[in-house]
């Protein structure tokens, strides 16, 4: 049924299925903070939405925001998808939210280098001890590592979502190489462009400010007394998948952009090649797995580290955000654990709780997972990306027996979780809106102070009923709008 | 900069430079072979032995009629300097650094790139080459346009205009060089109305036939070598595009013009000279046309690997940038 252009949305006949909605509850009504935004969206034909969408699209065709579409020797590039309807958070939530995001970042690092120092955590079977040393992204290389200021965890985008009921939970900590922050960037530019009332009346807290903060929080990792320390932004090149972030962001800090060649070791300090001769760098925020960093320490095949760079950093001599090693708190197997970290290092109790996890290693636990495979989403500690994972309730008979067979061949590496009912914002899709699901992924940094981007990004699962919001599997992109409530 | 960017912008430089060069070397052909009587030597044989891929063409083609030389040059995927292999690669080197290039310079070679694709592999191609050379130049134009007005004049810049000079200097020396000595080896055919037809030929590929003409009026083959080399003011003349050159370099160094910092400027201050105070006569006439380009071209080869040691390939002996210590290893 083809929609009129002049017809306007009413959210009084918007279907929210049973899921929580963003941006209206059950009968329509906005939720706080969101009642310009369904008031504006209300107000507009449908046409101008449209045409605000495709003023988006273009918009972000012009900033540059493409994928090149590699091995295509045509050379086109696309957008990664965006929906101009944003994810609204009152303000009240989200103050919530980053006292919970700050306590679980700082007892994080506080893991991270008790586990590269005295592993008192351990001592005390807080954790099983194999489970951590036995993890492969465990580094027995960073043992006795110390990164400047104690911090490990400089950059960490964490994915929060929200059930049914209305409770959000902390998916996944990304404290490795995590991305998307410039989609965030580049996608408020463009909404203050969709919507600039709405937007100037909503008191939308700014993003703005993160690269000059993401430079800051580099900085302070510089040797003392350094008055003006040399910051670069290590890519593995453009034929990365995210190589227009690592771009974006050192341009936004007005640093240089290299890549492993461009980096040598002499004189015991870490240099680029220029045009004036080899100059010397302070700080690497580096967008390369630990594995590929030095083919000296990690993976010999390696062609995009610097070979020598982590004597270097063993030495002092060279700062590098994330801190080598920082992958063992960003496994599924530690994320079972976190509630416990954090009462350990903190004493507090985990403000923002974890999904509910069955930890397979556990005998009762296990027993409960293996009598409902169908019902739940089973995964491999390791892998990531959709891989190594069972999604009982779309499985089949045979599948589930052999997950089975795999859970109790090495019950150490699986985690099963049920199934979620993630919340929904209102998207364009064809010629009406409808909801989908979305996480949330805002973006932490940790320097002399907590920093809390506000907001971050909104994944939204473009396909109809589908809940993968990743951008290689039909995902897009939404706004996040933190709104000031008064 | 990071020399690894700045040996991308020099050879994205370089390469465009080239594809138009190419274009124009063709095109200079087939404005000769319009005009010349019936019956007249295969002119194309020439083009072949100026890139000194004989064997390789004989191997692949053949016979050096025009339908195959001018696809070997244009549009030959093997060939690494065909223009369709000088636009592959001036994109790859600006792909990986389009950060330092403005994203108006990416999108105009993008389409300089795909105009040149999607007349290779249309089933009538060719079928207006000199539509299409000229399209090539009109391209090259732009995207020079572009560079000047959209790059900050700073040191990638430079690179920029290093590159694209050196290239058009040694690519106006193989016209001039093919002309004289390929095309013509008969004495007999010095001053005649053939000979003219071929300088007018020439000329006209550079873009510099008008120019020629207001200056000195009529064709003699000592105005037209003086003209292509030693001109001051002709955009596409030697001692032109080796004086820009040499200023891009010294803007790079820093160091002040008439002195030189390192081989590469050492090297160009000197062939600069040479050409500033050179006679067409005493020069290069006596000397002989070919003697004098092939030592040029020789030279400025040397100059290229210069820069490269100068510039690219850093290693632990430049330490911390020192221009001090650059000078005080004797370069002086």
């Amino acid at each position: 049924m083809s929609r009129s252009p002049t017809s306007r949305l009413d959210f009084s006949t918007y279907d929210t299925a049973g899921f929580f909605d963003e941006l209206v509850d059950e009968t329509g009504k906005p939720r706080p903070g969101a009642e310009l935004l369904v008031e504006k969206l209300q107000s507009l034909e449908f046409d101008e939405l449209l045409r605000r969408q495709a003023g988006a699209e273009r918009s972000l065709f012009r900033l540059g925001i493409t994928f090149a579409v590699y091995g295509d020797t045509k050379g086109k590039e696309k957008i990664f998808p965006f929906d101009i309807i944003p994810r609204i958070v009152p303000s009240h939530e989200w103050e919530w939210l980053e006292r919970g995001l700050k306590q679980r970042i700082q007892a994080l690092n506080q893991f991270i280098d008790d586990i590269y120092h005295d592993q008192e955590i351990l001592n005390d079977g807080i954790i099983p001890r194999d489970i951590v040393l036995g993890a492969a992204s465990y580094r027995k290389l960073c043992q006795g590592m110390n990164p400047p200021r104690g911090i490990w965890c400089h950059i960490t985008g964490t994915d929060l979502i929200r059930g049914a009921d209305g409770q959000i939970h902390v998916l996944e900590d990304n404290l490795r190489c995590p991305s998307g922050v410039s989609y965030v960037l580049q996608n408020r530019l463009v909404m203050k462009r969709s919507f600039p009332q709405i937007f100037a009346a909503s008191h939308v807290k700014p993003v703005v400010d993160y690269p000059g903060q993401l430079l800051r929080t580099l900085q302070h990792l510089a040797p003392d007394g350094l008055p003006n320390p040399t910051v670069v932004v290590l890519s593995p090149g453009s034929f990365n998948s995210a190589y227009y972030e690592h771009s974006f962001l050192a341009q936004q800090m007005g640093v240089e952009l290299v890549q492993g060649s461009d980096l040598v070791v002499h004189d015991g300090f870490v240099n680029m090649r220029t045009t004036a001769g080899l100059k010397r760098v302070d700080v690497i925020y580096r967008r390369i797995d630990d594995d590929f960093l030095d083919p000296k320490a990690f993976r010999a095949d390696s062609m995009l580290g610097v070979p020598g760079l982590m004597g270097v950093y063993r030495a002092g001599r060279i700062a590098l955000a994330n801190a080598p090693g920082t992958g063992i708190a960003d496994d599924k197997v530690i994320y079972t654990y976190v509630d416990k970290i954090v009462r350990y290092y903190l004493a507090e109790d985990m403000i923002i709780p974890n999904v509910p996890t069955y930890m397979c290693w556990e005998r009762k636990q296990r027993e409960y997972v293996l009598q409902n495979l169908d019902k739940l989403v089973v995964k491999a500690a390791n892998e990531s990306g959709g891989y190594g994972m069972l999604i009982g309730p779309h499985s089949t008979t045979s599948e589930q027996e052999k997950f089975a067979g795999l859970v109790k061949a090495n019950p150490r590496n699986y985690i099963a979780q049920p199934t979620l009912s993630l919340s929904r914002v209102p998207t364009i899709v064809g010629d009406d809106v409808e909801g989908r699901h979305v996480d949330l992924r805002p973006y932490i940094l940790y320097g002399k102070d907590i920093f809390v981007l506000p907001g971050g990004l909104t994944r939204v699962a473009l396909k109809k009923g589908s809940l993968v919001v990743n951008s290689s599997q039909g995902g897009g992109s939404k706004d996040t709008w933190v709104i000031e409530q008064s | 900069m990071l020399s690894r960017v700045a040996d991308s912008i020099y050879w994205m430089s370089r390469y465009v430079e080239r594809a138009e060069n190419l274009a124009r070397f063709v095109d200079v052909t087939f404005n000769m072979m319009l005009d010349l009587p019936p019956g007249s030597a295969g002119q194309w044989q020439p083009l072949v032995s100026a890139t000194g891929e004989h064997e390789w063409f004989d191997e692949h083609y053949g016979e050096p009629t025009q339908e195959n030389v001018v696809r070997f040059l244009t549009f030959d995927p093997d060939y690494p300097n065909s223009i369709l292999c000088c636009l592959q690669a001036a994109r790859e080197n600006a792909r990986s650094v389009r950060e330092t290039i403005s994203s108006e310079m990416w999108e105009d070679l993008n389409s300089f790139y795909l105009l040149v694709m999607d007349e290779a592999s249309s089933s009538d191609s060719l079928q207006s080459p000199q539509d299409f050379f000229h399209e090539v130049k009109n391209a090259s134009y732009r995207f020079k346009g572009m560079t000047d007005g959209t790059m900050p004049h700073g040191e990638p810049w430079h690179f920029a205009r290093l590159g694209r000079y050196i290239e058009r200097a040694d690519k106006t020396s193989r016209i001039l060089d093919v002309k004289y000595f390929l095309l013509l080896p008969e004495l007999s055919d010095v001053g005649t109305a053939f000979d003219d037809l071929q300088w007018s030929a020439v000329l006209r590929s550079v873009s510099g036939l008008e120019m020629f003409r207001k200056r000195h009026h009529g064709i003699t083959p000592e105005r037209v070598v003086g003209f292509l080399i030693l001109d001051r003011m002709f955009p596409r003349s030697i001692m032109y595009c080796v004086n820009e050159a040499d200023q891009s370099l010294h803007a790079i160094s820093g160091s002040p013009l008439g002195t030189f910092w390192n081989p590469a400027e050492k090297q160009m201050g000197k062939l600069r000279s040479e050409l500033a105070y050179a006679h067409v006569d005493d020069d290069i006439i006596e000397v002989g046309l070919h003697e004098f380009l092939d030592a040029f071209q020789t030279k400025l080869n040397r100059i290229g690997e210069a820069i490269y040691e100068a510039f690219m390939a850093v290693d632990s002996t430049k330490v911390n940038g020192s221009r001090l210590q650059m000078q005080s290893q004797g370069f002086m």
